[in-house]
């Protein structure tokens, strides 16, 4: 199991009602922590709104061999738990995660 | 850097924590299957996790394994053993437990949509949360641009009319208007100039799907609008879009830098000679620019004020040159029924209305957000089943479709499969799309006055039975509110509104009467309340509510006098206090304040 950064890809909904949640804060936590397991903030990118605003700040996480998920209401501190238990750990979080609400026509 | 090598667990169990299913014993279910796990020694490879809302309120307690996606529903604690040895262990669902997917997509019959039990389909939101929009590379990932290309490549002008007129999409602006009728219209004029508008204005209070779009996706709207400049005979495209989206001005600016330096905007489009280029124009805070011919005055330098119709824009627009406006919505729509075809497209929704509704699903809900269902799912999945019903345990009262311009729906219409014409049956209208739900807390009057306060503030003046009939209308309202106001100003209402809709200039006056129409044919109770009993039942109109203290509830601790800002409270210590009626602005501080249950709301 390799964590170059090629197999993790972590997407922050920076969309007017993320960031009005906090979106932006949550971001630099995530590169904070991932830096702070030598990982590059490079597999981190912004992304528009999933629709699920009640919920945001919103955090789609994929790292290869692990289902990939949707995390919502991602505040600083559960930001940090989860690039610790997801990423490094490769276990899921509790109480955040929600569900893709369609399926993907293109992919 | 690694922190050694460590084993993955092979599946996850995820026991869905939202607000329903945690009533129904989450807790109870997550700690059932840690224990299950721990008998069966399969701590190591698979793990428990306790998730937010997954959307299957109704069906609940919902759980999930992953990775293979499948959903229980209806979940009990005895049922725990059996997936964990049978589905864990052994690698087999528990058919008797797995979600029946008929409120799905798939009643609604077309291929895609029994793909995960999920209940929207997302094509114009296809990329919002998937891609980088800043990223040009990420959207050309993802058949971007494809369509255009096939279009300029392969496609005549009359043929790209066909594939829209097949696929029956409809303007998602609102009115509905069959787009590929308006591109052939304009089309057809001739005339050296021609342009292409995109309507980003999005007015209607609630309304944010446009802004979501632009902000997530903008190069879709950028691709269709070339598109439709090929299509029209157009080189010029405006994207006339409210200042008050920031976010979405800079994505766009970001886009379209990019799309001209990936020559995907600009001259000789991939080689064909075709050349199109796309520019921004601001709003500046009027509702009433969303009105095509207002705009078009607004880009012009002009007031923005509307003009009669015809001649129409697609014959004398922008400048007085043919031009066809769309919504961003409808713009979105279109890269994809090019590369899937018309022919797809129209496989969903209903007869009358194709493909999907993006709604903006707010007020008194528990899962509020942007949604993207096909047409003709009924309010009642939407409500219940994606919005997870009514929050705070209260009762459903109406839902109000179409901002300022439509009207309420109640329970009993809540089966009503939605599309353009049932809506309008229902004396309400798609609009652009936002949803509000309201329970017994809110006033029907007091709604009624806030729309009409909006359309009167935004009117521009320029036609009587607008500038004067709204005013009134409110007028009317306010003394509904105050229990001013007497039976014959029903037929007073009724008369104006009638003569608004026939008589206004535009669809700003036109549609301003629908909230009062709608109100007063579903509820005339509540406004026989008002105006008979001179009181407010949902005690939201101040003017009609009194707060008192229970002399024999009320211990007098004080407390609610301390809160209260205008000093209205007296009494002893220990006894009971009393509110002077006079002085008392009826704000509720001392209702929330008490603890005794000893203020009385009449």
């Amino acid at each position: 199991m390799n964590d170059s950064p090629a197999s993790i890809r972590i997407l922050v909904g920076m969309g007017t009602c993320g960031i009005a949640a906090g979106a932006k804060e949550t971001f630099t936590a995530i590169t904070t922590e991932l830096a702070a397991h030598g990982l590059s903030s490079d597999v981190v990118t912004e992304t528009g709104c999933i629709g699920q605003c009640q919920t945001e700040p919103t955090v789609e996480v994929k790292v290869s061999g692990m289902p990939s998920v949707i995390y919502g209401n991602v505040d600083v501190v559960t930001a940090k738990t989860i690039v610790r238990k997801h990423v490094i750990e490769k276990a899921l979080v509790d109480d955040h995660i929600f569900d893709h609400p369609s399926p993907d026509i293109i992919g | 850097m690694k922190e050694g090598f460590i084993m993955p667990f092979k599946s996850f169990i995820l026991v869905c924590g939202g607000t329903g299913c945690e009533a129904d014993g989450a807790q109870k279910l997550y700690d059932a299957f840690q224990k299950e796990l721990e008998k069966n020694n399969a701590t190591a490879s698979a793990q428990v996790v306790k998730t937010g809302c997954l959307g299957y309120c109704a069906e609940g307690p919902v759980v999930k394994i992953l990775p293979d996606n499948t959903v229980y529903t209806k979940v009990s604690i005895d049922d725990a053993s059996e997936i964990i040895t049978q589905h864990i262990v052994n690698g087999s669902p528990v058919t008797r437990l797995v979600y029946n997917n008929a409120s799905t997509l798939s009643h609604l019959h077309f291929d895609e949509a029994t793909d995960n039990n999920k209940k929207q389909f997302r094509i114009v939101l296809r990329n919002c949360g998937i891609i980088n929009p800043e990223k040009i590379d990420e959207y050309i990932a993802r058949d971007g641009y494809a369509a255009l290309a096939k279009v300029l490549a392969e496609m005549t002008p009359e043929e790209v009319i066909a594939e829209l007129k097949t696929s029956g999409l409809r303007g998602r602006g609102g009115a509905g208007f069959p787009t590929w009728l308006k591109w052939d219209l304009t089309r057809k004029e001739k005339n050296e100039t021609k342009y292409i508008i995109c309507n980003a204005d999005e007015g209607d209070p609630g309304a944010y799907m446009d802004r979501s779009t632009l902000e997530g996706d903008p190069h879709s709207v950028l691709e269709a609008m070339a598109i439709a400049g090929y299509t029209i005979g157009a080189t010029m495209g405006y994207v006339y879009i409210r200042a008050e989206y920031p976010l979405a001005i800079k994505r766009l600016e970001i886009a379209i830098a990019q799309a001209r330096e990936y020559g995907l905007l600009g001259n000789n489009i991939f080689g064909t000679g075709f050349s199109f280029d796309i520019d921004i124009r601001l709003g500046a805070g009027a509702f009433v620019c969303g009105e095509e011919t207002a705009l078009i005055a607004s880009i012009e330098g002009k007031r923005g004020m509307p003009k009669p119709r015809p001649p129409f824009p697609s014959v004398k627009g922008l400048f007085d040159k043919p031009t066809s406006i769309n919504n961003v919505e409808s713009f979105a729509n279109i890269p994809v029924i090019i590369n899937r075809g018309g022919a797809w497209f129209a496989k969903i929704g209903t007869e009358t209305s194709k493909g999907t509704k993006v709604f903006a699903l707010t007020g008194k809900i528990r899962n509020s957000g942007l949604i993207e269902v096909p047409m003709g799912t009924t309010l009642r999945e939407i409500i219940y089943n994606i919005g997870g019903g009514i929050n705070n345990g209260k009762k459903f009262k109406a839902v109000q479709t179409g901002g300022p311009s439509g009207g309420v729906i109640t329970a009993e219409y809540l089966d009503t499969a939605i599309d353009y014409n049932n809506l309008q049956i229902l004396g309400s209208i798609m609009g652009s799309g936002g949803m509000i739900v309201m329970d017994e807390d809110d006033c029907m009057v007091d709604i009624t006055k806030f729309y009409l306060q909006f359309s009167v503030d935004e009117s521009c003046g320029k036609c009587a039975p607008c500038r004067i009939g709204g005013r009134q209308l409110l007028d009317y309202m306010d003394k509904i509110a105050s229990g001013k106001a007497e039976m014959e100003d029903i037929q007073n209402i009724r008369d104006i509104s009638f003569a608004m809709q026939k008589a206004s200039l535009c669809a700003l006056g036109g549609t301003t009467p629908n909230p009062v129409i709608s109100t007063l044919k579903y509820f005339e109770d509540e406004y026989m309340a008002h105006i008979v009993g001179k009181k407010c039942p949902s005690r939201k109109c101040k003017s009609l509510v009194s707060y008192f203290i229970l002399p024999d509830k009320c211990i007098g601790c004080g407390v609610c006098a301390r809160r209260c800002p205008v000093n209205a409270i007296s009494g002893e210590k220990r006894a009971p206090h009393i509110i002077n009626q006079q002085t008392c602005i009826k704000c509720g501080e001392c209702f929330n304040a008490c603890k005794f249950s000893a203020i009385e709301v009449k």
